[in-house]
C-alpha cells in the first residue's frame, strides 16, 4: 500500500540526481574549463554572424554544435584556432581565452596556436604524399627529424586514430589511395601527431559510410581521454552518441547549451525541441 | 505542439496514442462492468469480462511493437522520447489494470451464488465508484496531457488506499463476530485488494503523464512533494 511506503520514502527521499548509472559526467559546474567565449561577436563585413555568444568549453570533453546551416556553428568552430582570420573583411569583437589566455591577443602566434588547437575538416584533405610522411609533416614542421623519433610518434599517431592495424605494411604507399573512411582517420593522426590540447572536428564524419561513421566516433569517445574535442555536425544523433554537451546555435546566436542528456530528452527551450524533434519552428 | 516537417511521424506518433486511448476506454469498460457484476452479482456479466480480457493483452503487444518500431525508424527525440516512453509504462498498467477487472470479476462470479457483494458488505460500491473516478480522471488528463490534472488526480490515490485500509479493519472485525461468512468475506476483500491496486496503477499513468508534460521523474515520491510540481496560480 502506498500509504506506508510513502512513510518510508519520505525519510529516505530518492534524488534521481545524485545517482550515477552512466559514465557521463553532465553537470557543467564540476568540469576544468579549456576555452571560455565571453560575449563575442562576430561580423562577416556588415553582416553579423554570432550575436553575443557566452559558453565554456570543458576540459577533455566531447561538445557538439548543432544548428540549422548557416546558424553560425562553424564560424564559432573557426573562431578557436583563429581560421577567420583568413577570410577578408571578418570582424570579431569579444574574448575567447584559452587557459585563461586571450586568444586574440596581438602577441598571440598563430602557429603555436594552431599547433595546440587542431582541425579536422569535412572532407579529408590528405597531401598528395605518402601515409608516413602525411602523418610525419606537422612535426618536421616543428623540426623534429630524427628517424626513430618520427618513426615512434607517427606509429603513436596512426594507433590513436585507430589506423595502424590497417596500414602499418604500406606506409610508404601514396595516402591518396586510401578509403575516404580511412583518409580521415589519416587526417586526424596527423593532427593528433603534434600532440595538441584541443581538437575541432567540422563534420567530420558527413562524407563517410555508416560503418567508417562508426569508426570516427569510437575514436572520438577514445580520444577524448586526452584531449577537449568541440565537433560540429549536422547529424543530431551523431551528437547525441558522441558527445557529453550540446550547443543548440540558431541565426548567430547560442539558444542553448547544456549536458547532451538533458538537451535531447527535456531541452529547456522550445526552439530546441522544434528543432532536435524535426518540427516547424 | 507544432507538426514534425515528417508526416509520416505525425501520423505515426498520433495513431499510436489514439490506440492507448481506445485500449484505456477498454479497460475502463471492463472495470467498470466488473464492479456492476460484483454489487449486483452478475456471473454472466463477469464470465463476459474474464473471457474478453485477452482484447486488452492483444492490444498492449500491438501497441508495444508499434512503439518499438517508431524509435527504430525515428529515433525520437525530446517531447516525442517522452512521449513513447510514457506509453511502453502506461499500456502496461494498463493491462495490469485489466487483469484486475478480471479478478474482481472471478470474485463477482463466485458471489453471484450469495446475491452479490452488497448484501454481505455494500461498502464496496464505494470504492468501486471511487477507483472508477481515478482511473477516468487520469485517462482524461493523458489525453489533455494535463499536468494540473495528473497532479490531483494521483493524490487522490492515497484517499483510495484509506479507503481499502478502512475496508479491511472492517472485514476482520465482520469475519471474528461471525464466522459463517469468512467465505464470502474473503472474496469480497479480494475484490477491494483487486481494486486499490486500479487506483495505483492509475496513480502511476499521472505520474507518466507528469513525466511526458513537464520531463521530470515523479515516481516514489510523496503526495506532497507531487503537490509542488503544480502549476502557479496567476
Amino acid at each position: 500500500m502506498d500509504t506506508t511506503n510513502n512513510s518510508h520514502l519520505q525519510t529516505h527521499s530518492i534524488d534521481p540526481s545524485k545517482l550515477s548509472f552512466g559514465t557521463r559526467n553532465t553537470r557543467l559546474e564540476d568540469e576544468e574549463i579549456c576555452l571560455q567565449v565571453k560575449n563575442l561577436q562576430l561580423f562577416y563585413g556588415a553582416k553579423r554572424a554570432l550575436n553575443d555568444v557566452n559558453m565554456v568549453i570543458p576540459r577533455k570533453r566531447v561538445t557538439a554544435f548543432i544548428g540549422p546551416s548557416g546558424c553560425g556553428k562553424s564560424t564559432l568552430l573557426r573562431c578557436f584556432n583563429r581560421m577567420n582570420d583568413l577570410v577578408d573583411g571578418v570582424r570579431i569583437e569579444g574574448e575567447i581565452t584559452l587557459d585563461n589566455e586571450n586568444i586574440n591577443d596581438r602577441n598571440v602566434d598563430i602557429s603555436a596556436l594552431r599547433r595546440r588547437v587542431g582541425m579536422v575538416f569535412q572532407r579529408p584533405n590528405p597531401f598528395p604524399k605518402t601515409i608516413y610522411e602525411n602523418v610525419a609533416y606537422g612535426l618536421r614542421l616543428q623540426g623534429i627529424n630524427k628517424r626513430h623519433i618520427l618513426d615512434e610518434r607517427v606509429e603513436w599517431a596512426l594507433k590513436s586514430a585507430a589506423l595502424w592495424d590497417e596500414v602499418s605494411n604500406r606506409l610508404h604507399d601514396n595516402a591518396l589511395g586510401l578509403s575516404g573512411g580511412q583518409q580521415q582517420r589519416l587526417v586526424i593522426a596527423r593532427a593528433v601527431a603534434i600532440k595538441p590540447e584541443v581538437l575541432l572536428l567540422d563534420e567530420p564524419a558527413s562524407a563517410l559510410d555508416p560503418i567508417s561513421t562508426l569508426k570516427i566516433e569510437e575514436l572520438i569517445y577514445e580520444l577524448k581521454s586526452d584531449y577537449t574535442i568541440v565537433i560540429v555536425t549536422h547529424n543530431m544523433q551523431q551528437a547525441a552518441r558522441v558527445s557529453d554537451y550540446t550547443a543548440f546555435m540558431y541565426m548567430g546566436d547560442m539558444i542553448e547549451f547544456g549536458a547532451t542528456d538533458k538537451l535531447f530528452t527535456n531541452p529547456e527551450k522550445k526552439q530546441t525541441e522544434d528543432y532536435i524533434t524535426g518540427r516547424y519552428g | 505542439m507544432s507538426s514534425h516537417i515528417s508526416q509520416q511521424f505525425n501520423t505515426d506518433l498520433e495513431s499510436v496514442r489514439n490506440k492507448v486511448m481506445t485500449m484505456g476506454g477498454l479497460v475502463e469498460t471492463h472495470v467498470q462492468n466488473a464492479c456492476l457484476a460484483l454489487i449486483e452479482g452478475d456471473a454472466v456479466l463477469a464470465e463476459r469480462i474474464v473471457e474478453n480480457d485477452f482484447k486488452v493483452n492483444a492490444m498492449e503487444v500491438s501497441i508495444d511493437e508499434q512503439c518499438t518500431n517508431i524509435i527504430a525508424r525515428r529515433q525520437p527525440t525530446a517531447g516525442d522520447l517522452r512521449l513513447v516512453m510514457m506509453i511502453v509504462k502506461t499500456i502496461t498498467d494498463l493491462e495490469r489494470i485489466g487483469d484486475e477487472a478480471e479478478k474482481v470479476a472471478r470474485m463477482a462470479k463466485e458471489l453471484a451464488e450469495v446475491g452479490g457483494a452488497s448484501s454481505t458488505f455494500p461498502e464496496i460500491r464505494h470504492l468501486g465508484d471511487h477507483v472508477r473516478k481515478i482511473l477516468h480522471d487520469a485517462l482524461d488528463a493523458f489525453a489533455r496531457m494535463d499536468l494540473e490534472a495528473a497532479i490531483v488526480t494521483a493524490a487522490e490515490d492515497q484517499r483510495i488506499d484509506h479507503e481499502y485500509e478502512s475496508m479491511v479493519r472492517q472485514l476482520i472485525t465482520k469475519m471474528t463476530e461471525d464466522p459463517r461468512c469468512i467465505k464470502r468475506s474473503i472474496s469480497v476483500l479480494w475484490a477491494a485488494r483487486a481494486l486499490e491496486r486500479i487506483g495505483d496503477h492509475s496513480k502511476n499513468i499521472c505520474e507518466y503523464v507528469i513525466y511526458l508534460v513537464k520531463g521530470k521523474d515523479v515516481r516514489h515520491t510523496t503526495a506532497e512533494q507531487l503537490r509542488k510540481e503544480l502549476p502557479e496560480k496567476k
